[in-house]
């Protein structure tokens, strides 16, 4: 029996070594396998900090008192915005919008400070360009986190009670440096290890059936089987590495905190990279040509991670149907799960529930793949 | 056959790098003849056919498919060409018709030339009842027939073919041969590799390239008494066995 | 360790195989029996069924109908153990192009449980040939030492029955000369070895053959007895001007089949009378062909094949 395992063992490890001598020989695949994430860490990194980065607003202060002007600093101070004009009548508002000189103006009231200190709830009003929502919308979110912190603030500088504040709704909960960063980098984690699984695997599976080397590999002594697991065992390898990889770009590029559990983490995306290859192991078996494995991966894997994981578009805005749709997407779960361990720092306690369903969805999958290939050509 | 030069070669060379795929051939095919082009796999013919379409710019040499230079005027030559090859010929996915009319469309040919050629075509073949039959449902030997005359439907002057019947039945191979015999009276020059030797002894002149160099040219029949051998295999393993390279 | 009563070599019966839900009939009631140690060759050109066939005793494909025993192992039952046993080069180039030589080798050689070295003696006339080329990587070589590699992992775990499906296709003559010549060497060392081919020229260098034909076999015999086996008498002719021979030659009214056949034409008659055979001579001069050359010759491999090919069409009209 020993013997046994012992031949099987040698027999894998050639195997392996083969799937390794593929990969690092082929310049398409080792772009695709670690330019990808690369670029897209950049890329989303950059592009969403950049925009938030000294935004330029304009302040109509009404008040001129020593609170609004502490208010004024504060929006100053924080790396977000760059007040670029003080406006003096309500009729500048307007054309510093179609200037583009402003893409937010805030109105002080008069008398701001005194109205804090009477209990009166001031209003502040925030003015912006609705032509563009998606920013406006994020940096009116921003905004109004700053104010909040002045609010929190000014109860010590004032002695008011606080259940006359006016509580902004605090969207970031657990984002309070107001970064894009933790919001997609458990995105991209998702997207780029599934599509490089899924891709990768059923694109090497199915170059063996293009080639003709599929036919020799089964009419050999060695298990099926043991196909299946030396295909996937260098791609879970190399997908552990690629996670290394996002994770140390975002950590020293973006800054992006690991609160919790590294070791849970590792632990579930090794669950999340098997259903990514029990996916492309599927994939392999019902295509013929590496154009067409290609092609499935990206229409069939890509869109719906982008769509239905949450990290592009909120699901709760969607429809119903394509809410039902989004809970069989693997990567809403793993989406939920690194979110919560990067970010919240929870445990396994809290995230039972989505490791239950991904390794639920694994193991059929894995059973599925399995019984679908095929050992014979049909 | 007649005496007019149909194709003419002098000293054509094609450099890849330091690698001369072809090395400095001289020849001359002419109108109406059937022309064998013979080598081992890596000798160099594709490279030599390539340049000889128009396809590959020649390092140096000089070369003129039917009275038109590779050079200067490549588009010409390919209006008064045929090419098939076993690799490619038809569109397998489109009808026999729509096959027609897509190349006759492509060289050119009028609606009417397109209508009338096609149906002659297909009387020619015995393939009327099928026009409508998907290319790629029809038997091999079948697929390079009607590829044949797909390629000749614009009445070229010349028709490259690159080993148009490997792999078809013995029977059909010759149909295919009836085609090319038939074409060849017609006055169209026929340029045709083969990796069938009985073939080479259809042709009015073979060719036999190694490494790149063409080191024999003359009729099947000259070149039997020069080696002092009964079949052109002989003659061409004689001298393609001393060949130091392979693609 | 087995039994002396187990029948080694292949054996099949009635095999077919359909595809598209039997819309497409590939092979048709195949039997045949290759003896242990015979070199077996199939002969037939492209879409006769060869690689399906070759495919279900390899166990790729699983029959429709009918058994087969390779090397005392049933193909539908002993799936494993067959797969241990047999050696197989298909018809596509089918290593790791970006493999080398060596790493192709080891692979294989790893993949069947044992080591270049220890089969050493079985593949070494083929291995000095590509043992220079160890280092490059296997899509740079030539068709013919692609081929030789194929054969060598193929060959690797010593297989006792050997199946290779048209091992000389696209490659030149010389390359294939050398190939046919290895197969001979392997031979004696007691291989059983199954080769498919679509070239009629190849068929004499087997001890048996089966001649098959758009999925099945028309005839199986050694090919001496398969040239012997031609009942009509065949005629080489030749004259200055060929193409219009071979149409005058058609036209005649006593012509059974004329082609051309490399310098020849092959000719048989509808009846085997000297008067027809005299009236053709003169129908010839009449026509005003010059340098006339007419003879009584054998038949090769390929006239046989073309007989049968004509008798199987002319049965399947008829009925």
């Amino acid at each position: 029996m020993n013997a046994t395992i012992k031949i099987l063992l040698v027999q894998m490890k050639a195997f392996i070594t083969k799937e390794f001598y593929h990969v690092f020989r082929d310049r398409k695949s080792l772009l695709l396998l670690f330019g990808l994430p690369i670029a897209q860490i950049l890329l989303f990194g950059f592009a969403l900090t950049n925009e938030i980065k000294n935004t330029k607003i304009a302040v109509y202060d009404q008040a001129g008192d020593r609170a609004s002007k502490r208010l004024i600093q504060r929006v100053e101070a924080s790396k977000y915005f760059e007040v670029a004009a003080m406006l003096h009548n309500p009729a500048e508002i307007e054309g510093h919008f179609k200037s583009g000189q402003a893409r937010l103006v805030l109105v002080i009231p008069a008398q701001f400070e005194a109205d804090l200190a009477r209990q009166q709830e001031p209003t502040l009003q925030i003015i912006t360009d609705g032509s563009d929502p998606n920013t406006a919308n994020t940096i009116t979110n921003y905004l109004n986190n700053i104010i909040q912190d002045f609010q929190t603030d000014q109860k010590g500088n004032l002695q008011v009670r606080p259940e006359v504040r006016i509580v902004p709704v605090m969207r970031m909960l657990y984002n309070p440096q107001l970064k894009g960063a933790p919001n997609f980098v458990p995105g991209v984690m998702s997207l780029v290890l599934l599509l490089i699984c899924v891709m990768m695997t059923s694109i090497s599976i199915v170059r063996e059936k293009e080639l003709g080397t599929m036919e020799v590999l089964l009419v050999s002594p060695f298990e099926p089987i043991l196909v299946i697991l030396s295909k996937a065992i260098p791609y879970l390898v190399l997908s552990l590495v690629n996670l290394t990889l996002i994770l140390v770009l975002s950590v020293v590029l973006l800054e992006m905190p690991i609160n919790g559990s590294l070791l849970l983490l590792f632990g579930i995306s090794t669950i999340y990279i098997i259903t990514s290859l029990s996916l492309g192991l599927l994939i392999s078996s019902v295509t013929d040509s590496q154009q067409a494995a290609m092609l499935l991966s990206l229409m069939g894997m890509m869109l719906p991670t982008m769509l239905f994981t949450g990290f592009m578009f909120p699901i709760e805005n969607m429809p119903i149907p394509l809410q039902v749709i989004s809970h069989v997407v693997p990567a809403r779960y793993y989406y939920v799960i690194v979110k919560a361990i990067m970010i919240k720092g929870l445990g396994l306690s809290a995230i039972w529930k989505e490791t239950a369903i991904l390794v639920g969805m694994t193991i059929f999958l894995l059973v599925v793949s399995w019984r679908k290939f095929k050992i014979r050509l049909e | 056959m007649t005496n007019t030069i149909s194709i003419r070669a002098n000293g054509l060379t094609k450099k890849f790098g330091t690698f001369v795929a072809t090395d400095h051939i001289t020849f001359e095919v002419y109108a109406g003849e059937i022309f064998g082009f013979l080598g081992a796999n890596g000798a160099g013919k594709t490279t030599a056919m390539r340049m000889l379409c128009g396809l590959l710019e020649p390092t140096s040499g000089e070369a003129s498919v039917a009275g038109y230079d590779v050079y200067r005027e490549a588009e010409s030559i390919k209006k008064n060409i045929g090419y098939m090859s076993q690799k490619f010929s038809l569109y397998e996915d489109l009808t026999i018709q729509e096959n027609i009319r897509f190349f006759g469309g492509i060289y050119g040919l009028s609606y009417e030339g397109i209508r009338q050629k096609g149906n002659q075509l297909l009387a020619d073949l015995g393939l009327q009842s099928k026009a409508k039959a998907l290319v790629g449902d029809l038997p091999l030997g079948w697929k390079q027939k009607l590829a044949f005359s797909v390629a000749v439907l614009h009445d070229p002057k010349i028709v490259f073919l690159d080993e148009p019947t490997g792999g078809v039945d013995p029977v059909t191979r010759r149909q295919f041969w009836d085609l090319i015999y038939q074409a060849a009276a017609r006055g169209v020059t026929i340029f045709v590799t083969t990796h069938y030797m009985d073939e080479a002894e259809y042709c009015d002149r073979v060719s036999v390239m190694v490494d790149g160099r063409m080191d024999a040219l003359d009729s099947p029949q000259n070149l039997k008494e020069q080696f002092g051998v009964n079949s052109i295999e002989e003659v061409f393993y004689r001298l393609a066995r001393g060949a130091q390279r392979a693609d | 360790m087995e039994e002396a009563t187990v029948e080694r070599g292949i054996r099949c019966t009635a095999l077919t195989k359909t595809f598209n839900k039997g819309a497409t009939t590939a092979i048709e009631d195949i039997s045949f029996t290759v003896e242990p140690g015979e070199l077996f060759g199939l002969i037939g050109p492209d879409g006769a069924g060869k690689t399906t066939l070759i495919r279900v005793l390899t166990t790729l494909y699983v029959p429709d109908i009918g058994q087969a025993v390779v090397d005392g192992l049933d193909i539908a039952t002993e799936v494993k153990a067959l797969r241990n046993r047999v050696g197989y080069m298909p018809g596509k180039f089918s290593l790791y192009q970006d493999l080398t030589v060596a790493e192709n080798l080891e692979f294989f050689a790893t993949l069947f449980n044992t080591t270049v070295q220890a089969n050493m003696d079985l593949i070494h006339d083929i291995y000095v040939q590509i043992a220079p080329f160890r280092d490059r990587r296997a899509g740079q070589l030539s068709g013919g030492m692609k081929q030789k590699l194929a054969l060598c992992c193929a060959l690797i775990h010593k297989p006792t029955v050997l199946f290779l499906d048209e091992p000389t296709t696209g490659v030149d003559v010389v390359s294939r000369k050398e190939f046919w010549q290895m197969l001979a060497k392997l031979k004696k060392q007691g291989i059983t070895i199954l080769v498919s081919t679509p070239y009629m020229d190849e068929a004499t260098l087997c001890d048996r053959i089966a001649l098959i034909q758009e999925g099945r076999i028309m005839k199986i015999d050694t090919p001496q007895g398969i040239l012997d086996a031609f009942p009509i008498r065949l005629f080489a002719l030749k004259a200055k001007a060929t193409y219009s021979l071979l149409c005058d030659a058609q036209a005649f009214d006593g012509t059974q089949s004329c082609f051309a056949f490399g310098e020849y034409l092959h000719l048989t008659f509808l009846d085997q009378e000297e008067s027809t055979i005299r009236r053709f001579k003169d129908y010839l001069k009449d026509k005003k062909h010059q340098e006339v050359v007419f003879m009584e010759v054998k038949p090769s491999i390929e006239d046989c094949f073309m007989y049968l090919m004509k008798s199987e069409k002319q049965l399947k009209t008829a009925s």
